[in-house]
């Protein structure tokens, strides 16, 4: 069982993790200056989260490690987050997008986190709750703006949800690591949460005129550590001056 | 020995360090105060928003003034649940924000979850209702970016949670 958890763990840090260095890679570089703010603001939140889960991942794994060691130590392989969280910024809409996607399913999987038996998950996703639902308005807003907006900003966006559309399928797989704790009351079962997914993008979608694109062949392999070849390059990124440095504060 | 009062007095003198109006106590991060038996000064503080940079200087700060005042034995701890909310922020506090020129969050975090919209939110500047918010992100994780059409000035709001 604590295998299972601490698995459990670090998938949900390093989604968050991973996605929050995409967005600080937004810092400086914004459309417009709210938007540049809006982006450092989101990469803080779920830099936050992930603290919080890579800290309990210490914990349950009982050998030690800090939050830093987890996140700075590991290589690829290590990583299991999903796919679509390391992919490339790409143009406005595919960044907008990615957190789209991804908000509309963090909301409702921190909710249903918030009756996890396990008391420190339960008080992690207590605090994120709040944030993401700020994070889903946000990325919604701008997915309406973009939808119902220019010829080309609709063209734009309806790109990034073809090309996203097949990363999401991951977000919603139950392994057998998942059942384990489903069965334990620890992590919530993920299809009604793919069900208050499903509604979220029908609702935002049909008012942003965008459509839906047909499930058909689903990525995976990122909850095993499988990723795509973007993740290295952020890791040499993000890792960099601890590797170089063992050990360095400041 | 110091005594709860003791330190409760020291905490007034820990000011958030990104709105430097406020302390912890007013800002409410501050869940419980005790002394051990041993003496031991033990203060349990909860983080406002999760990625909030100023909790780590909050707590060095909070050991600073405590080792000031002369305590030797003490231990900061952290807390996340229950989760904070803006509702913990005191009368006081909030009166100290407007004063500062952030409108303060007026509204309970349950009252505007229920109705699903934006709050009315009072220019800290002129006092006019008539404003707009122009991005929920503002300059630090806490604060929204505000506008009032009435005196035309932009502000900050502290972001109801």
């Amino acid at each position: 069982m604590q295998d299972a958890l601490l698995t459990y763990c670090l998938r949900q840090a390093d989604d968050l993790l991973i996605l929050s260095h995409r967005l600080s890679e937004w810092c400086g570089h914004g459309p417009v200056l709210e938007e540049d703010i809006a982006l450092t603001n989101r990469a803080l939140d779920h830099l936050g989260e992930a603290r919080n889960l890579l800290a309990y991942a210490g914990t349950v794994e009982g050998k030690g490690r800090s939050e830093d060691d987890i996140a700075f130590l590991r290589n690829e392989r290590q990583f299991l987050n999903t796919k679509l969280v390391e992919q490339t910024n790409g143009d406005y809409a595919h960044t907008i997008v990615r957190s789209f996607l991804f908000d509309a399913y963090h909301l409702p999987l921190a909710q249903a986190l918030l009756s996890s038996s396990d008391a420190q998950l339960s008080a992690i996703a207590g605090k994120a709750v709040k944030e993401a639902q700020y994070h889903l308005r946000h990325s919604s807003d701008w997915i309406i703006r973009f939808g119902d907006g220019t010829a080309e900003s609709h063209q734009r966006a309806q790109e990034a949800l073809d090309d996203l559309w097949t990363f999401t399928g991951e977000l919603f797989v139950m392994d057998a690591v998942h059942q384990e704790l489903v069965k334990a009351g620890i992590a919530p079962d993920l299809a009604p949460i793919k069900a208050a997914f499903d509604a979220t993008v029908d609702k935002v979608l049909s008012e942003a005129t965008l459509k839906r694109p047909a499930d058909g062949f689903m990525a995976s392999g990122g909850r095993e550590g499988k990723h795509s070849e973007h993740l290295g390059f952020i890791l040499a990124d993000m890792q960099y001056l601890q590797r170089a440095y063992p050990g360095a504060t400041w | 020995m110091i005594t709860k009062e003791r330190i409760l007095e020291v905490l007034h003198f820990v000011k958030d360090p990104e709105i430097p109006v406020i302390d912890v106590l007013e800002l409410g991060v501050v869940r419980s105060v005790e002394v051990s038996p041993e003496g031991k000064a033990i203060v349990t503080i909860t983080p406002t928003y999760t990625g909030c940079p100023a909790m780590d200087v909050m707590k060095a700060d909070i050991t600073k003034e405590l080792v000031k005042a002369g305590v030797t034995d003490l231990e900061v701890r952290m807390t996340l649940s229950p989760a904070w909310t803006t509702d913990w922020i005191t009368a006081p506090g909030k009166a100290k924000l407007k004063q500062y020129g952030i409108a303060p969050p007026e509204h309970t975090a349950d009252i505007r979850a229920l109705k699903g919209g934006l709050p009315v939110v009072e220019c800290p500047q002129c006092g006019a209702k008539d404003t707009v918010m122009l991005s929920p992100f503002g300059s630090t994780a806490c604060k929204a970016l505000w506008k009032c059409n009435s005196c035309q000035e932009p502000f900050d709001q502290f972001k109801c949670l």
